[in-house]
């Protein structure tokens, strides 16, 4: 079977319906992408450039049949963004079981096999940019992070040593962490908590849109080929 | 049913692609060709192209969803990628299960 790839780039951003996912969804559909996403409840998200996966990132079955699904309809995936995380603030000694295997279902397991299945796809090409998402949590070992901030700590390692593995096929894969940004993820977090962090930062204030959308943009540039396994923190951290 | 013609047809069809992009050291589409090891023309990056790819086409033409470098395989003692026939006889086994 021949499949023609379309002439757009093509980007895949993991949990786009809500935060820094669907802000990054509208920024790149401006910028004449092919723009797809996932995350297990439906968006609101429309445009003809758009397509969304309703999906648990875990279910790699699921995920397989979407990566067989756009190499079928596109032929081609230039970009991938793992942004899909959830968080978990609780003191160690009050953190179930249940909750560690969440988080790292979510985080790790889920972005690795996303990255695998992304560079299969790029492979073809030759070329691919792929960029997780970590957080200033981990180069802070912030107290009441232990399980969010570590299972960041594993995304950052398999960012620098995939890098090395997909540079055989011209697959960039670096990191970027964000200092608090609004959004659910940190509704829950006290304002007095957030406020302390900030002040850690060298640049003090919240990270916005803007500032990952900036630096995701410098990470996926044609010209970045040369630029793998890094992992830059927002705000100086 | 997937027969073994029928899958060694998908390995050698991969060669063919992979054979188009090589100048030189064009692999062998013969039963014994080795794809480990000291004597095969492959290199580990070859490896895993001929691997994905023979995953991709199964999906392509027979519609299944399989993922060749799986646990089993990989914990074998005797690596069923050593050759195309032992890759053959390895997958036509798995896939029909
Ligand atoms: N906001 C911050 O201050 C901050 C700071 C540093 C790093 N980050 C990182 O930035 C990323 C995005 O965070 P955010 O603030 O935008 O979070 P958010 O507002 O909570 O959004 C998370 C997105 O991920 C999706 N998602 C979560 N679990 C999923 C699953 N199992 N399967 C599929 N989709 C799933 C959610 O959709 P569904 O719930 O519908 O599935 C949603 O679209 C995360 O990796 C986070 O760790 C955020």
């Amino acid at each position: 079977m021949m499949i023609l790839p379309i002439s757009k780039k093509v980007i895949l951003i993991t949990g786009s319906s809500r935060g820094i996912g669907r802000a990054m969804a509208e920024h790149f559909l401006q910028q004449d992408y092919q723009v797809l996403g996932c995350s297990r409840s439906p968006t609101s998200l429309s445009s003809d450039n758009y397509q969304h996966f309703c999906l648990d990132i875990s279910d790699e079955a699921a995920v397989k049949k979407m990566f067989s699904t756009i190499r079928k309809q596109f032929g081609r995936l230039d970009v991938l963004i793992n942004n899909a995380g959830i968080a978990a603030m609780n003191h160690a000694l009050l953190t179930p079981m249940s909750t560690v295997k969440n988080v790292y279902q979510t985080n790790v397991f889920s972005a690795f096999l996303f990255c695998r299945e992304a560079a299969k796809l790029m492979r073809k090409h030759q070329s691919g940019r792929i960029v997780n998402l970590s957080t200033v949590a981990v180069a802070y070992d912030l107290e009441g992070e232990a399980i969010y901030a570590s299972s960041k700590a594993a995304v950052e390692s398999l960012t620098k040593i995939l890098a090395k593995e997909f540079a055989d096929f011209n697959v960039t894969v670096n990191a970027l962490g964000p200092t608090p940004v609004e959004t659910a993820l940190i509704k829950n977090v006290p304002a007095e908590k957030i406020k302390q962090l900030i002040d850690r930062q060298s640049i003090k204030r919240l990270g916005t849109f803007a500032d990952i959308n900036h630096l995701v943009e410098f990470f996926i540039d044609e010209k970045s080929d040369f630029i793998t396994g890094q992992v830059v923190y927002l705000g100086g951290a | 049913m997937i027969t073994e013609q029928q899958i060694t047809d998908v390995i050698y069809s991969v060669i063919d692609q992979m054979n188009e992009l090589r100048d030189q050291n064009l692999i062998d589409k013969g039963l014994q060709t080795p794809l480990i090891g000291q004597r095969s023309q492959l290199d580990s990056v070859d490896l895993v192209n001929l691997l994905l790819g023979v995953e991709e086409q199964l999906e392509d033409e027979f519609d299944i969803s399989f993922v060749v470098a799986n646990e089993k395989a990989l914990s074998l003692k005797n690596s069923p990628f050593r050759t195309v026939k032992t890759l053959t006889d390895y997958l036509t086994d798995s896939i029909n299960q």
